[in-house]
């Protein structure tokens, strides 16, 4: 969940009133939001980095606000105070309205050889507009959280805005070769190739994360101004010629992406949250986008879609029953411009472009209760009588972990996940022997593979807990996982039993008697007939020569048990003797 | 042993009189007072001298400063011959600071030492010949402490017994028996026997049978719950799913962070799944593309070998869509109430609340014209079970319901609103391609086993509940899992 930070004062100047922070926590709540801290930079920057280094940082109170995630309209204190004062019905949703320009449309002209890197590109432009320090740096702040939210890290869709004065159009969007691509980027006082610029941001702690994007091709993306001034290179970085300040009154957007609909939602947002501040407000000037097949669009979109929604269903769905000129009401004021239309039950709902989570009539019926309130919903009981069943496989394994712990057996409770050597190397084995399935981006060698059997964690859990009287007894009954191609997924699980003696002898009978006790409970009798069980003199890695079994019930083998091999107990960093038990419980169902 | 003396004796005496050790008076008053009111004993104290072993020797024998005096011969006695005498160090300077004797350096070979006087009052001999005697109180204070500082002499507190008759006194007793025994029981001697008293403040032996993990404890009760309430529990015994079960199914697009490889393990072995119900996989990916069923839909690009992707299910939603589809799949439609409590897997930065693994409760209902007004009212039920009565909800998205709703509850403890479970109506652009009818509604909830299990035991640290580095002495210590009665205190056992 997004988290935006905004400055308290400069927040309640802009919502017309001030409040407690029980009373604003509130009213987050209410709205779905969550003031999630009240801080200060200072306090930040104490915390992160010591209080000498925040000597001297702002103590302004902040506001730490999460943002549910499809709302990119309420990244900035601008969205978030017209959400709010729409929400409280001090103020009408604003209208947002592209105007052509007086003079020349400003151009933006997409070659073909940005297909195979990033083909698409939208733009748009800030007429007039008028920053102040707080509003400039929540125009930055903004573009940020788009980066890392929609915008996919910048892998989706990338921001550039610019000063237009200082450009002239039309713009080309192209790709080059990274050595033919030469400028002064962003801050810096020289200009770099493309491939200087790479390795100089290798150890640029924020921009190094988006380098990976464009890195191994061989064009790199660049938009050029008319007199070949290079606007930005992105998704990396945008020139310092035409670097927007608190003084630019002509804002040239361009956004490009891999992802043509969230660019235009991301431009859309940019440009309703920031319109606030031009000479017309709410209005952005458009700006028309050339593909290379030739045919031209005009950005922003800045689409009002109407969707017709019976007041019945919204009823049906929350659970309430308001007449369709109260629903009409609630859904205005979620910014869902709405009116009551022909028959009388149909509600027709406008929807702005600031509102692009809105797909479906389902999120149409979850702002209606929204702001009818959740908790004043009359909660109710459905009336369907329903049968339950336990699902067999966990109905039996409940059954013996009690009978488990009835026969001096503690249970454990290990993790699925592990590494190679716990399932192989420690026991003996070949990992190519398992039939282990494997995790191809583990970020430790703790999860390269789900475990295939349930030992090693029985016996890492004794290590853990060598201070501990002996015996140990454990059980462990839960699922192992090995690769099946009958199975759609191409693996499976099975459902284990694993039980362990450890003690100062080895306790070949006490773990055979465990087994012969689990037989008992699973009716199964001795002997090979009529579906007996039996244990057969067997091998394994794990288990130490002439001390393991292999057990065989109801026809089929279903696991081994034995005295382990002293090389096991060592590589599990064990010093007594060890026997275990581990069966496959699925026949018993 | 005992003579029934008429207002009571006291146990150092009588031991002195009967010619044996105090301790095995003490022993029989001891043994009398566990038979019950024969005899009435009050424990008394009392503080003598004794001389120490030293003393003793030097009672007999004169203090070392005597000592050294009267082995030095008239023609004296080289200082380094003196030194050897036992008593030669102590005795030396002691007897030189009493100017009983003194030493000659310039004699030919070496220091010699001379007698100054002809005879001494040995004093320490004296007084402890005089503490000897029982007559320690004959000593100054002064006196007394300057003995005892050169370890003659040391004060002992004598514990006695002031023995008297008791109620039930009587010169002839029987010994106390410890333990019924079946032949007590069958000759019927128990009646006229009497029973040594229990020590009802000393623990009991602990039994010797297993103990069941607490983190499935509360799996067991939740579990019970789930069946008090009518639902049917799901199978969830595969922790392999493919990316389309997992997300697309959910309507999850492929650009989700969630898919992610920061936040998902994916498989490189099977990397791929091998079978997708092709026909749904269709419908799945027209609206994810294009929408339909009503919905916009999010208009990318939906690629096939995105979702065949292989990954460990990240929630067992994954596993409620499997049975969602299965339901779909019955006609006519059969209204039905899900659950499950399994293992979900998360590529995660670790710390003290979150390992890669945990538990995932989720529940699920289908049925006709379901509303926000039903989950709320479900959802006020199970909590109820759980012991957890103060709800508020707050609005929340998910990508998979809409509305979607967090469940608050508010914490005594903490003295605030606390997150415990997400819910929702799952999307119709899920619940649609499956094949369900337009007017099922599916609402569903989910929240971890691990967190209300940490706050039920009073546990910190994740790593202590679950896996390997569990402590064992926590397991088997654990109380019943009773969800709905009062929580105990906190434990800190875990810190152990």
């Amino acid at each position: 969940m997004p988290t935006v930070s905004v400055k308290r004062d400069l927040l309640f100047q802009a919502l017309g009133r001030n409040y407690t922070d029980e009373e604003f926590d509130e009213l987050c709540f209410e709205f779905g939001l969550e003031l999630d801290e009240i801080t200060s930079e200072k306090e930040i920057i104490s915390k992160e980095q010591g209080n000498e280094k925040a000597e001297g940082a702002s103590d302004v109170v902040l506001y730490k606000i999460d943002v549910p995630a499809n709302r990119y309209d309420l990244l900035c204190l601008e969205g978030l105070v017209r959400g709010l004062k729409v929400f409280k019905e001090r103020i009408k949703p604003p209208v947002y309205k592209r105007v052509m320009p007086n003079g020349e449309i400003q151009k933006l002209i997409i070659t073909e050889e940005t297909a195979k890197i990033r083909p698409f590109a939208v733009a748009a432009v800030l007429r007039n507009i008028k920053f102040t320090k707080d509003r400039y740096d929540s125009f930055i702040e903004l573009q940020e959280k788009l980066h890392q939210n929609i915008c996919r890290k910048r892998a989706l869709v990338a921001i550039g805005t610019h000063d237009l004065d200082t450009l002239s159009g039309p713009f080309t969007y192209t790709a080059k070769r990274p050595s033919d691509i030469k400028f002064k980027p962003l801050n810096k006082t020289k200009e770099y190739t493309a491939c200087e610029l790479m390795n100089i941001y290798k150890t640029d702690n924020h921009l190094k994360h988006y380098l990976h994007i464009i890195e191994n091709k061989p064009l790199y993306p660049v938009i050029y101004d008319s007199n070949g001034v290079i606007l930005s290179m992105p998704p990396i970085i945008n020139g310092n010629h035409s670097k927007i300040t608190v003084n630019t009154k002509n804002v040239f957007i361009e956004c490009t992406g891999t992802d043509f609909t969230k660019a235009k939602i991301v431009l859309d947002v940019i440009v309703t949250m920031f319109s606030e501040y031009c000479e017309n407000q709410f209005t952005v000037e458009a700006a028309e986008v050339v593909f290379p097949n030739g045919k031209s669009y005009t950005f922003p979109e800045l689409a009002y879609r109407k969707e017709i929604v019976r007041a019945d269903l919204i009823n049906k769905k929350v659970g309430i029953r308001e007449t369709p000129e109260n629903i009409a009401k609630l859904l205005t004021r979620m910014y869902l411009k709405s009116e009551v239309i022909g028959d009388g039950n149909q509600i027709e709902i406008e929807i702005p472009p600031t509102r692009a989570d809105v797909i479906h009539a389902c999120d149409i019926v979850e702002d209606a209760a929204i702001a009818y309130g959740y908790n004043n919903i009359q909660m109710m009981l459905p009336k369907t009588y329903t049968i339950a069943n336990q699902f067999p496989l966990n109905k039996l394994t409940e059954l013996l972990r009690h009978d488990m712990a009835a026969a001096g057996f503690t249970e454990a409770l290990t993790f699925a996940l592990c590494s190679q050597e716990d399932i192989a190397d420690k026991l003996g084995l070949d990992i190519s022997a398992t039939k282990a399935v494997h995790i191809s981006n583990p970020k430790t060698a703790e999860f390269q593979v789900a475990r295939t059997t349930l030992l090693p964690g029985l016996l890492k859990t004794i290590a853990a807990n060598r201070k501990m009287p002996l015996p140990l007894k454990l059980f462990e009954i839960s699922d192992i996982v090995v690769k099946d191609s009958s199975r759609d997924v191409g693996a499976r699980n099975y459902r284990h039993l694993c039980a362990v003696y450890y003690n100062k002898n080895p306790g070949f009978e006490i773990i055979h008697g465990l087994l012969d006790r689990i037989m008992q409970l699973l009716n199964v009798p001795p002997g090979e007939k009529k579906g007996g069980y039996v244990i057969k003199a067997s091998e394994g890695p794990a288990f130490f020569p002439g001390r393991c079994a292999e057990i065989f019930a109801r026809g089929q083998s279903i696991g081994k048990l034995g005295v382990l091999h002293p090389d096991v107990i060592t590589k599990f960093e064990l010093t007594m003797p060890c026997s275990s038990l581990e069966i496959n419980i699925e026949p018993f169902l | 042993q005992l003579e029934a003396a008429d207002g009571g004796l006291d146990s150092a005496e009588l031991a002195a009189k009967l010619g044996v050790d105090h301790q095995v008076v003490v022993g029989a008053v001891k043994s009398l007072q566990a038979l019950g009111e024969v005899i009435e004993a009050e424990l008394r104290s009392t503080k003598r001298w004794e001389l120490t072993a030293e003393g003793e020797e030097i009672a007999q024998e004169g203090s070392h400063e005597a000592r050294v005096f009267h082995s030095i011969p008239q023609e004296g006695l080289a200082q380094s011959e003196l030194m050897r005498l036992p008593s030669g160090k102590v005795g030396f300077s002691k007897a030189m600071s009493n100017k009983w004797i003194r030493v000659d350096k310039s004699a030919a070979d070496g220091p010699r030492v001379f007698r100054v006087v002809d005879t001494v009052d040995d004093e320490v001999q004296r007084r402890l010949q005089l503490v000897q005697g029982g007559q320690a109180e004959k000593l100054g204070e002064k006196e007394r402490s300057e003995l005892k500082k050169r370890k003659l002499l040391t004060e002992v507190t004598l514990k006695t017994y002031w023995v008297s008759k008791g109620n039930a006194f009587s010169t002839s007793i029987s010994k106390q028996e410890t333990e019924l025994s079946p032949e007590m029981i069958s000759s019927g001697s128990w009646r006229d026997r009497p029973f040594k008293p229990y020590n009802f403040l000393a623990h009991g032996v602990l039994p010797d049978g297993g103990h069941l993990h607490p983190l499935l404890k509360v799996r067991t009760q939740f579990r019970q719950i789930f069946l008090e309430m009518g639902f049917t529990e799901m199978p969830t015994d595969n922790f392999i799913e493919s990316s389309f079960w997992n997300f697309d199914a959910l309507f999850q697009p492929q650009q989700h962070p969630a898919r992610d490889q920061h936040d998902t393990f994916f498989l490189r072995d099977p990397a791929e799944a091998l079978q997708l119900p092709m026909d749904y996989v269709h419908r799945v990916k027209r609206t994810h593309s294009h929408g339909g069923y009503g919905s916009q839909g999010y208009k990318y690009t939906w690629k096939l070998e995105e979702a065949r992707k292989n990954l460990l299910r990240t929630h067992t939603t994954s596993a409620s869509a499997r049975a969602l589809y299965r339901l779909a799949q019955k006609k006519p439609f059969a209204p039905a109430k899900y659950f499950s409590i399994d293992r979900v897997f998360r590529n995660e930065t670790l710390d003290a609340t979150h390992l890669a693994e945990f538990h995932q409760i989720e529940g699920v209902v289908a049925d006709h014209g379901l509303t926000l007004g039903h989950l709320m009212g479900v959802l006020r039920e199970f909590f109820t079970k759980l012991g957890i009565t103060q709800l508020r909800f707050k609005p929340a998205y998910n990508p998979y319901t809409e509305p979607s709703m967090e469940v608050f509850s508010y914490h005594q403890g903490l003295k605030k609103w606390v997150e415990v479970g997400n819910s929702g109506l799952f999307r119709p652009e899920m619940l649609l391609p499956m094949g369900l009818p337009e007017n099922v509604s599916v609402i569903a909830w989910g929240l971890s086993l691990e967190r209300p299990t940490m706050i039920k035991y009073g546990i910190n640290n994740i790593r202590e509940l679950v896996g390997h580095k569990v402590n064992l002495q926590m397991v088997y210590d654990s109380p019943l899992c009773r969800l709905d009665a009062e929580p105990g205190p906190p434990r800190t056992q875990g810190a152990a």
